[in-house]
């Protein structure tokens, strides 16, 4: 019997989903709310009760980093690793390593400040989808279609305090069908797809309102799903993808802490069970 | 089912026997989140939930 860990800052579905698989499967479990756990440079590991493996599922990404920081600072094994986290939290990041790794993905321009950003845009040519580096669940991304709608947004940019402000990341407005496809993939192979369709604007994140479908696993979804995640280190991981129109599938997005109550719903697989084995292996090697 | 008074507005706000440490349980009546922070037993205690920050998500 094995003990796996959980840590959270908000109990979803998803964690508890998680630590009742972790019990059928004959496992123990400790559930561990990162915002009343303290560290310091001292700390060992025999201080904490984390368990031979710890799943870090903290719904905000900098407390989740930080945290997955320190839990390896103790040795404690934590799926994701802190380099995959880092990786797919900033999407620059993690455009550049699906570029550098021959994965597709859409044309996506990088500038360091609004002026830079307006003279990109100016000579590259609307519609360009602005995108914060850090953030989730469709927040602050929107298609420039003309210079009123970027000079005010970059306007709203610069009253920010945010350093990540500072960051344009513009990327080419795919053409592709209103849906996207999100792939769940456990040690760099897919175990469940679904497309996300829009319920009108151009966006399909799920949590805006976008309709699950249950989406075969094609052989060309495992290939590239596979190798995105392979380009951000591996892990448990949310890969979402486009079907461009020109370029076939592409990867925009890969995702640490994915969500998947509503796919768990309707998969075939038995998506926290794969994910449990899945740690709890990776812990034994 | 536990039965307690929300702290925002005194409304009746029902906690689910099931319900465990660190799940959110929002008000009928004012809509406010809170944590549940303590349970033991019959014994619940909350705290305001934490608002949404920009890097929430996956």
């Amino acid at each position: 019997m094995s003990k796996i860990g959980i840590v959270f800052d908000r109990l979803r579905l998803e964690e508890k989903m998680l630590e009742k698989q972790a019990m059928d499967l004959g496992h123990d479990t400790t559930m561990i709310d990162a915002k009343i756990t303290h560290f310091n440079t001292d700390s060992q590991k025999n201080d904490f009760d984390f368990g031979d493996v710890v799943l870090e599922r903290c719904i905000s990404y900098f407390r989740g980093l930080h945290f997955t920081a320190c839990l390896e600072f103790l040795d404690v094994p934590v799926i994701n690793k802190f380099d995959v986290s880092n990786n797919c939290g900033d999407k620059l990041i993690t455009s550049l390593l699906l570029k550098k790794n021959k994965v597709p993905t859409p044309k996506t321009y990088f500038s360091f400040s609004a002026d830079a950003a307006k003279e990109n845009l100016e000579k590259v040519g609307y519609p360009l989808v602005l995108k914060p580096i850090v953030g989730s669940w469709g927040r602050g991304v929107m298609p420039l279609k003309d210079k009123d709608t970027v000079e005010a947004m970059f306007e709203l940019r610069e009253l920010s305090d945010d350093p990540h402000d500072r960051i344009f990341y513009l990327q080419e407005l795919v053409k592709r069908p209103p849906r996207d496809i999100r792939v769940i993939t456990v040690g760099d192979r897919a175990i469940s797809a679904m497309y996300r369709k829009s319920s009108g604007g151009f966006k399909t994140n799920i949590a805006l309102g976008a309709e699950p479908e249950l989406c075969e696993i094609t052989k060309d979804i495992e290939d590239i799903c596979a190798k995105a995640s392979q380009a951000v280190g591996g892990g448990i991981l949310g890969v979402d993808l486009m079907e461009d129109e020109k370029n076939g599938l592409v990867v925009h997005e890969v995702n640490n802490t994915v969500e998947f109550k509503g796919l768990a719903k309707v998969s075939k697989r038995n998506i926290p069970k794969e994910m449990v084995e899945y740690a709890l292996n990776s812990a034994r090697k | 089912m536990k039965s307690m008074n929300c702290p925002e507005c005194d409304a009746s706000l029902n906690i689910p026997d099931d319900a465990s440490v660190g799940e959110i349980v929002s008000c009928p009546d004012c809509g406010a989140d809170f944590e549940i922070s303590k349970k033991d037993g019959t014994k619940v205690e909350l705290k305001q939930a934490e608002t949404v920050g920009e890097d929430w998500g996956e």
